[in-house]
């Protein structure tokens, strides 16, 4: 970094590009045709997939192709307080970019006049939950065995005064007031083109800077891909 | 160049690499690779590439076994479902026998189940037939419900875990590939007894050696192998082998 700022060592000791210690697991909810969870440090995300099914109301089909559906939700308790229960203004939305991240790599030409839902919950937060969520539900996915045309991986990059910081925690994305309020920039990776399938930015940031954290992403998202490859790739099935 | 290998992959994955294979289901060409395009277990045949998926939801084949329940009559047909994507489509003309149009729900009426056969698979819907044997209308016994990825070990290798059930319980079992399975014999108790030993196989999958487990069972259960050898389990009336369940297991 060019210029020294006043965060210059993170609480949990991990290094500016270092990813909290994650964890994956494919086939969490056998009634379900693909299921996952993901979690970075205290982040959990639990995502189920069920589908392709017929689409009700029939007006939303489509007749070219399967839609993709998803529903984001925090647990009531997940961050401490007490979140009202049900579909809110920040879920929506979440749920609606994570729908936007997935269907660029998610192909339901197959399935016209279908749905896949997919339902993401966060029963643990500590920051990053979007992330989390698209991580969980790339591999519930994949694990329903939906034709998707590569993985995605997600990773949440941060400007925490002057430093560039790889997934944040809670602490570094709203409880430290010693600097102006945090950047917190998540960017959903496609795993064999490296593309970008979803970028927001929340706060503000310079051109060089953005590009140093695209960077950043990238390579935190290689290790996220290598978590997921392993949980799908180790998952006990036909030990015939 | 002959090359067999088997490996888990994930979408995106190169499976292989080299001009001359061809993407089949389940995979794409990206410039000199071979890309899997769903999870599953890739399957390399001479120079066909395809993957084959492990988990997930049932998608019909042709020349599956399936069991569902009509849910529509139209004017040529019934609409059957199965726990697909799409309703299965079966004709009036492919079932056996004849049926007048004006009276179909004689034949065939809502919510009755039925056991057909996958003739043709488009991504607009399954058409079914039910003209051979062993297909038809079911009437009586039970239908349990298990996962579709869970069919190939209640039926077994070449259906040996199928015929153990039957022969220890005197009931007929088939098992629909959608992942449904009819239990039908002379008394409930026995087909209680069947319906635990399915149940007990599709919590079980992932065990070695769950064969000997399952017999096991059925000796802790006092029903005896063989004990209903004398009662002949109608061999010709249903018999579903994994013929294209177990082909990755079988290559």
């Amino acid at each position: 970094m060019a210029e020294k700022g006043i965060y210059t060592k993170r609480e949990d000791g991990r290094a500016f590009t270092d990813v909290r210690p994650m964890t994956a697991k494919v086939g969490i909810v056998p009634s379900a045709d693909g299921s996952a969870s993901f979690s970075t440090g205290k982040t959990k995300a639990i995502a189920v997939v069920r589908g392709p099914r017929t689409l009700h109301p029939q007006h939303m089909q489509n007749a070219k192709t399967g839609i993709l559906r998803v529903s984001y939700g925090m647990m009531p308790f997940s961050c401490g307080d007490r979140i009202r229960p049900g579909p809110n203004r920040r879920s929506e939305e979440i749920g609606k970019v994570t729908e936007w991240a997935l269907s660029s790599v998610v192909d339901l030409s197959g399935f016209p006049n279908t749905v896949v839902d997919v339902f993401v919950q966060i029963p643990q937060a500590d920051a990053g939950t979007r992330v989390a969520g698209i991580n969980a539900a790339a591999l519930a996915l994949a694990h329903a065995g939906i034709p998707m045309k590569e993985m995605v991986s997600a990773i949440g990059v941060g400007k925490i005064d002057k430093t560039l910081v790889v997934d944040l925690d809670k602490y570094e994305d709203s409880e430290f007031h010693d600097a102006e309020g945090s950047t917190d920039i998540p960017i959903v990776l496609t795993s064999r083109t490296k593309e970008i399938a979803l970028l927001q930015l929340d706060g503000k940031i310079s051109v060089d800077e953005f590009r140093a954290v695209i960077e950043l992403g990238k390579v935190a998202c290689d290790d996220i891909l290598k978590v997921q490859m392993e949980a799908l790739k180790n998952v006990g099935v036909n030990d015939e | 160049m002959v090359k067999e290998k088997r490996q888990i992959v994930i979408p995106g994955e190169s499976i292989i690499s080299g001009n001359e294979f061809l993407p089949g289901d389940g995979a794409y060409r990206d410039g000199n690779d071979v890309v899997a395009n769903r999870y599953g277990i890739a399957n390399i045949f001479e120079k066909h590439v395809r993957v084959v998926p492990v988990s997930g939801a049932y998608y019909p084949k042709r020349g599956n076994t399936i069991i569902g329940t009509i849910v529509d009559i139209t004017f040529n047909g019934w609409l059957i479902d199965f726990g697909g994507a799409q309703n299965a489509f079966l004709p009036v003309a492919e079932v056996p026998r004849y049926v007048n149009k004006n009276e179909m729900a004689e034949f065939l009426n809502f919510g009755e189940s039925v056991i057909v056969k996958v003739w043709d698979v488009k991504s607009r819907g399954v058409d079914v037939s039910m003209k051979m044997r062993g297909y038809g209308k079911i009437d009586g016994g039970m239908i349990l419900a298990v996962g579709s990825n869970q069919v190939p070990r209640i039926i077994g290798r070449e259906g040996s875990m199928v015929k153990m059930i039957k022969n220890a319980t005197g009931c007929d079992v088939t098992v629909g590939q959608n992942g449904k399975v009819w239990i039908s014999g002379k008394d409930v108790d026995m087909e209680i007894a069947a319906k635990k030993i399915v149940e007990f196989i599709g919590c079980n999958v992932l065990v070695a050696g769950l064969t000997e487990k399952v017999e096991k069972m059925i000796g802790e259960m006092s029903l005896e192998s063989g004990a209903h050898a004398g009662v002949p389990s109608d061999e010709g009336k249903v018999e579903i082998v994994s013929e294209n369940i177990d082909e990755v297991s079988e290559e």
